[in-house]
């Protein structure tokens, strides 16, 4: 059996490219779309893998990550499975690849303004948390109405000391859309400000699409004496020896022996591989 | 001096059922106004009419704002009509856990609203928060409990701190002692009553209970089957009520 170029048919690509457009044109506001039935489960990235599909080209060089990583079983199968369906070249590669789909990390090296990153986002509404209510959250970002939020990040405060969201740390877009950045570490957040590259979002389940167009202002918020801050680690990665990219704590033994290596593979192995020339 | 609300014959139906109708009245600034009746009088019905969360079926109901324009709630778009509930109205509902956010931290609670306002700095939100906490007679270190950990009462008493933090100037209660035990009812309206003359508060308060209206209220309206039968002072209605079910009312209070 043949499947259409990357699998979906033109008609359904069409839809999504329309409100991908509208998307761009709103930065921030989530589009609502006609998700279909993708060929992987609810929650593994049916919305990321829908945007892609609707953006791919014959000369697209694909990458795929999951976590930062190119080999985890997510980013292995969604890579496999286009190579399958629209047969575009692939890579492991930041540098090389044009578009990037992505679960819960943006890659350390910097992006370029021809490239687009897609994130798999598993819940759009920041609000949700707060308000169940679809019908309220809508009318809230209506009228910008925001200050729900902060109710989260004080609760934060009240709780550890500092605000302890750590993930999928709220973000208001262009000054205007509260918007959700996709479960990526907050160490990610400051990447999203102004980036060259056109950054796309996609949720299956939710059926809502949301962009971030290249050099937009994204704000992380934060409180006046509560700023927002990046993790930090008091180790480097164990593998290529960088001080300044996201770590993984990964357990290596029975005895709880920890290792702290890069989550972004691609950015550890190139270190590595410049380390030895 | 100018009223601050204008009612003028507000109706309002469910379908062919009658809430409230040709309801007018006037409020001034730093006035508490009773609403008394049985229960289905329409008491509920006129306040959420008034407080523009329901829209009258007829008449109007006017809000004077601070520039002493009128403002027509009718007309008011979504918009507005949120900013004016936010920034210049509170509601107190009977039920507390209603008016209250159950998931997060009585000190959230009382924060919420000037947070939506804009406020943006934790040790003064948190300064303020343990303030009202004080001022409603909660334990100031109880600030980081759940609502849910409160008794009926404190709950209630969390909820005024949290209408009452952004110093509205129009508050509306619905029943806010009801379901809450004697001289728990008696605390709460204490402080209510030094709320109400420190902040110089206007507001409308219904209820079924006289001995609220007699404590806390000017002027008192009474209410049967959405209609106002008879209108005036508090201890006029009381000490000489004219309709006969003003004076049935009045009549059946239990007295020791």
């Amino acid at each position: 059996m043949t499947y259409n170029f990357a699998f979906l048919d033109e008609d359904t690509k069409r839809m999504l490219r329309r409100a991908l457009l509208k998307a761009v044109a709103i930065p921030g506001y989530q589009v609502p779309f006609g998700s279909r039935e993708m060929p992987l489960p609810y929650g593994w990235g049916t919305g990321g893998i829908q945007v892609t599909a609707a953006l791919l080209g014959p000369d697209d060089v694909l990458k795929v990550i999951d976590q930062g990583a190119d080999d985890t079983t997510n980013a292995v199968n969604i890579r496999r499975f286009f190579s399958r369906v629209a047969a575009v070249a692939t890579t492991e590669h930041t540098a090389e690849a044009t578009l990037i789909q992505t679960r819960h990390r943006i890659p350390e090296t910097s992006l370029r303004e021809d490239q687009i990153l897609v994130f798999q986002v598993p819940e759009p509404e920041p609000l949700r948390t707060l308000e169940p209510r679809e019908a309220e959250t809508r009318t809230l970002h209506a009228l910008a109405d925001y200050g729900l939020m902060h109710v989260k990040l004080y609760e934060d405060i009240a709780q550890y000391g500092h605000i302890a969201t750590s993930y999928d740390y709220p973000v208001l877009v262009d000054g205007r859309f509260l918007t959700s950045p996709s479960p990526i570490p907050k160490f990610d957040n400051p990447k999203l400000d102004r980036s060259p590259a056109l950054m796309l979002f996609g949720a299956g389940r939710e059926k809502r699409l949301y962009a971030i167009p290249p050099y937009t202002h994204v704000e992380s918020l934060a409180f006046d004496d509560h700023p927002f801050e990046i993790q930090r680690w008091e180790h480097q990665c164990e593998l290529c020896g960088s001080g300044e990219s996201y770590l993984d704590e990964v357990i290596v033994d029975d005895r709880g022996t920890r290792m702290f290596v890069c989550s972004d593979t691609d950015f550890c192995s190139g270190r590595r591989a410049e380390a030895q020339a | 001096m100018s009223a601050l609300l204008q009612v003028r014959g507000v109706s309002r139906h469910y379908g062919p059922r009658i809430g409230c109708e040709d309801v007018s009245f006037e409020l001034h600034p730093g006035e508490l106004l009773c609403i008394v009746g049985e229960s289905g009088s329409g008491k509920s019905t006129l306040l959420n009419t008034v407080a523009a969360q329901l829209s009258p079926t007829a008449g109007s109901v006017r809000y004077r704002q601070r520039n002493g324009g009128w403002l027509d709630l009718a007309a008011l778009s979504e918009a507005d009509r949120r900013r004016l509930a936010r920034e210049e109205w509170g509601f107190v509902t009977q039920n507390p856990r209603d008016g209250l956010r159950l998931n997060v931290s009585a000190g959230a609670n009382v924060a919420e609203r000037l947070m939506a306002l804009g406020m943006r700095n934790y040790s003064q939100l948190r300064a303020i928060a343990r303030g009202w906490l004080e001022r409603v007679e909660i334990d100031p270190s109880r600030i980081d409990d759940a609502p849910t950990s409160f008794s009926g009462g404190m709950q209630q008493r969390l909820q005024i701190a949290r209408t009452l933090v952004t110093q509205p100037r129009l508050v509306f209660m619905d029943e806010p002692t009801a379901g809450l035990d004697v001289s728990v009812q008696a605390r709460i309206l204490d402080l209510l009553r030094r709320l109400v003359n420190e902040l110089g508060l206007a507001a409308v308060m219904v209820t079924h209970d006289l001995a609220v209206a007699r404590l806390l209220a000017a002027r008192t309206l009474v209410m049967q089957g959405g209609r106002v039968v008879e209108t005036g002072l508090t201890d006029q209605i009381l000490d000489d009520p004219q309709h006969p079910y003003t004076q049935l009312l009045v009549s059946s209070v239990l007295t020791t």
